[in-house]
């Protein structure tokens, strides 16, 4: 049996910045779990450029990205193994683990950080009828075949989902010398970020189909072709509008559903909207020193702010490890009017500083306002030109305006148009 | 060299046959179209071992049925196949219903069914808390199981192959020609001689027969959908329940899977191109909607995948198992539908005692009628899982994250008697990919692995043989 103050599983931008800011903190004895052969996570396949902006001011591509991160865990002498999955988190924060070199690893921590990030909706989920054909992937796995094992995985693409990968990936294969026929999103708007919208399609004049879904997969060996069809209001095909589209490759990014089997299966709260655990401002999850951060918790738009999230986790974890603890006491957050979700979903008021609070809207709106209500009564309000489901929200509670809530409140964010 | 008997079609039934002549000191041969066995209605049915009172007394179906699922657990016992015996419940609606209902018991005792026994409402709730409202009494069958059908089929290939059988893949036999008492099937480029040809070649029994002049055998292709469930709703249904069937089939069943997932299906319609496999968006409707009838809260949230299967239904509404009448060396097994996997070690009896009326058969010395159990990583203790891993450090590293599937699994897959060549064959015998993801993480991994004990390029790895290759050329 092991022993490790905090054990970090995934070794991905999460997990790096978690496990960074704990050591800043003064904790020493760190372990980063990680499934793959390196650390950085799926930012070793995303070689395109759009990550640091915020958090390094540069625009950086994402093994550069994550080799920022690698070099200070490196510098800071923090241990990981890598090719080693976790296969069991228990009530006591005890992990189990596995890999090749050491066998089966049990590892007695104080405190865990959840960062094993997610997986991409595969087709079984979204129930796409049609035969079952080579050539049905996801954008993710395209992406893995074209930037780390260097094979085309396709030559004649219909991407079905504006998520952002499959925006990326329109873009790649058409750089590699693929053609890609359209983009479908069965939304009437797209959940990807806009300026993936512009720099991936528009720039290549790649169709997006809006209010449009695959609605049959032909071909019998490899795909021969999709049917596309036109979608109602109900998001229900409208008969007549079908047209076949020839293709090879039919790339799916319809979503990200965070991974949370570890921390199903011992028992954590998760939120039914954001399939991540339910967390404090310290990211601390129900499971008293189990904390949650990067995807896993809740599908980012942005790496940096995975990153910034990961360091509030990390300096969580390092405060419960040094027992800079109290027993807290929450008042809880709660979308309404439009916004879909609310991480963290509890505030612990005895907090010291100020509360970010993350969130998404379940709609594109112009010129509206995000309300923020206390029990009923307004405390914020900010105008935004324009807000879409693609694109995560934030607001932050001062300290003093925290100092006057009592227990047992809530907050409440909102749209208003 | 020429083979005693040739068996055409790798299901379960030519499998279990293969399985059953390597008993015997006589030369075997097991022929198959596509790169893998399992790959027609083997691979995509309602995975279920019937009790056996569906069937008309008297015929064979009745028959094979009863004896193929009292042999059924003996069987996955050797083959170490996952089988559990979790009995069936026949579902009434509606006074007309029961009236069904005692129809079928009366029938399976006929057949000679063991156990069955008519549970009131009350009863019926007990055993299956989700059951719907409406329902007023069910048939429960207690001999009724549940197995996996296409491991049954891998399992009893391994077991025959170990045996002595040779196995033949990607051949597709396209003519079969007879001089002086033998047979010569071709597929066009290779051939195969043998003294006595079985033709187990499930939806294409038909054109098989007709190559020798056959015509008699008339199948027709009939699709079943169906939707598997995460394993979260597992619990949903203890038993496998039925609905009262139709002259279509046994309806739309709601059952647990050997690995705990939720099985519905099958929706019965017949189509004119016997490899239709495609799923529709009508009959995954048509199916949930008649499933919800029997478990109201089912819903398509945690469907993982969905599949369609094609049966063979024969106009004859019987088994075909004899002698043809163009060649007496030459044996139909056609029209294997529902209960065909149920029935199936029985078919394999009644097939070798045919093959006995025509060559003579002696039983062989060191016949092993075990098959290893394969390192399931998943279902081990963690004691278990460092004695594996002590052996072999590919145990020790996670290829399938969702189904806990280890390197070292996926190389047994593909180095074991009549191995995986493709994804989909290391994803039937390892269920590498088959979780929640579907593949997305392992697939490519499993690609490599595939690549490297094979000794091919990447790109010549394919989802399922023939053109479904996953990848092109190089990038650039």
């Amino acid at each position: 049996m092991l022993n490790y103050d905090i054990v970090v599983i995934g070794g991905g931008p999460a997990g790096m910045a978690a496990a960074i800011k704990a050591k800043e903190c003064g904790v020493d004895s760190i372990l980063i779990l990680e499934r793959a052969e390196t650390l950085g996570g799926i930012l070793e396949q995303c070689i395109h450029t759009g990550f640091g902006l915020h958090y390094f001011g540069e625009e950086l591509s994402g093994p550069e990205y994550a080799a920022r991160f690698i070099k200070i865990v490196n510098e800071k002498n923090i241990e990981y193994k890598v090719d080693t999955m976790a296969l069991q988190i228990t009530g006591d924060n005890k992990v189990y683990a596995v890999n090749k070199t050491d066998g089966l690893i049990e590892i007695q921590a104080k405190a865990i950080i959840l960062a094993m990030g997610c997986r991409e909706r595969p087709r079984g989920a979204l129930n796409t009828p049609g035969t079952r054909a080579s050539g049905v992937m996801t954008a993710g796995t395209a992406q893995k075949y074209v930037n780390i094992d260097g094979y085309m995985p396709g030559k004649k693409i219909v991407i079905l989902g504006s998520g952002d990968i499959g925006l990326i990936m329109a873009r790649r294969m058409t750089l590699e010398g693929a053609k890609v026929q359209c983009v479908c999103e069965l939304m009437p708007y797209s959940s990807g970020l806009t300026r993936n919208i512009v720099q991936c399609l528009n720039d290549f004049d790649i169709p997006l189909y809006l209010s449009c879904t695959v609605i049959d997969i032909k071909g019998k060996d490899r795909v021969e072709g999709v049917v596309i069809a036109d979608v109602g209001p109900d998001r229900k095909p409208i008969p007549g509008t079908e047209r076949l589209i020839e293709c090879d490759t039919l790339m799916l990014s319809c979503g990200l559903i965070p991974e949370n089997e570890l921390t199903r299966e011992v028992g954590i709260e998760l939120d039914n909207v954001t399939s991540g655990a339910v967390v404090d401002e310290n990211r601390q999850t129900s499971q008293k020193g189990v904390f949650a951060c990067g995807n896993v918790l809740h599908v980012h738009d942005l790496v940096d702010y995975v990153t910034l999230e990961s360091q509030t986790a990390g300096e969580g974890a390092a405060n419960y490890v040094l027992g800079n603890v109290r027993e807290p006491d929450y008042i809880t957050t709660k979308g309404v009017n439009g916004v879909r979700y609310i991480v963290p979903q509890k505030i612990d008021l005895k907090n010291e500083g100020d509360v970010k609070l993350y969130f998404r809207v379940g709609n594109t709106y112009k010129n509206a306002s995000i309300v923020v209500k206390y029990n009923g009564a307004e405390i914020i309000r900010r105008k935004r030109p324009r807000l879409a489901p693609g694109e995560m929200e934030n607001v932050v509670i001062k300290n003093d305006v925290l100092k006057t809530f009592s227990h047992d409140g809530t907050i409440e964010i909102g749209v208003e148009e | 060299m020429i083979y005693n008997v040739a068996i055409i079609g790798g299901g379960v039934v030519g499998a279990l046959i293969a399985r059953e002549m390597s008993r015997y000191n006589i030369k075997t041969a097991l022929i198959e179209k596509c790169n893998d066995v399992a790959m027609g209605t083997s691979k995509a049915n309602s995975a279920i071992v019937h009790a056996g009172f569906d069937a008309k007394p008297g015929t064979l179906k009745a028959k094979l049925n009863v004896r193929g699922t009292q042999l059924m657990p003996q069987v996955c016992k050797e083959l170490n196949v996952p089988f559990k015996q979790t009995g069936s419940l026949v579902v009434a609606f509606s006074k007309e219903e029961v009236g069904t209902l005692d129809e079928l018991k009366a029938r399976g005792e006929t057949n000679g069914v063991p156990g069955l026994e008519i549970y009131d409402r009350e009863k019926l709730r007990e055993e299956e808390k989700y059951i719907s409202d409406e329902a007023v009494a069910a048939l429960w069958a207690p001999s009724a199981g549940i197995v996996c059908p296409y491991e049954l089929t891998i399992a009893a290939t391994e077991n025959a192959v170990t045996n002595g059988v040779e196995f033949f893949r990607n051949f597709c036999v396209s003519k079969i020609e007879k001089n002086d008492g033998i047979f010569t099937l071709s597929d066009g480029d290779k051939e195969i001689k043998t003294q006595v040809v079985i033709n187990a070649a499930g939806l294409y029994c038909e054109e098989i027969a007709k190559l020798i002049g056959d015509s008699s055998i008339e199948t027709i292709a009939r699709k079943g959908e169906y939707m598997l469930c995460d394993k979260a709703i597992g619990h949903l249904a203890k038993h496998t329940i039925f609905q009262c069937p139709s002259k279509m089939g046994k309806g739309v069943l709601v059952t647990p899977t050997v690995d705990g997932n939720l099985l519905i299906g099958p929706s019965a319609v017949d189509v004119p191109d016997k490899d239709d496999t495609t799923t529709t968006a009508q009959g995954l409707d048509g199916i949930l909607k008649t499933a919800q009838k029997s478990v109201p809260c089912l819903n398509t949230r945690n469907v993982i995948t969905s599949f369609a299967g094609i049966r063979s239904h024969c106009t004859r509404d019987d088994f075909i198992i004899e002698k043809s009448k163009a060649d007496e060396s030459f044996i139909n097994v056609a029209g294997i539908e529902s209960p065909g996997l149920s029935s199936a070690p029985a078919i394999a009896e009644y097939v070798r005692d045919i093959i006995f009326t025509l060559i003579s058969c002696e039983k062989k010395d060191g016949f092993n009628p075990v098959r290893p159990d394969p390192v399931r990583f998943r279902h081990m203790s963690n004691e278990e899982r460092k004695a594996v891993i002590a052996e072999n450090p590919a145990y020790g590293r996670i290829i399938c994250r969702c189904e806990t599937i280890t390197e070292g699994e996926i190389i047994d897959a593909i180095k074991a008697p009549a191995g995986a060549r493709d994804v989909d064959g290391v994803k039937r015998r390892t269920r590498a990919g088959m979780g929640r993801c579907q593949g997305g993480f392992c697939g490519s991994k499993v690609v490599e692995l595939l690549a490297k004990e094979l000794s091919l390029e990447i790109n010549e790895i394919t989802k399922f043989g023939g053109e479904s290759r996953i990848l092109y050329e190089r990038t650039k």
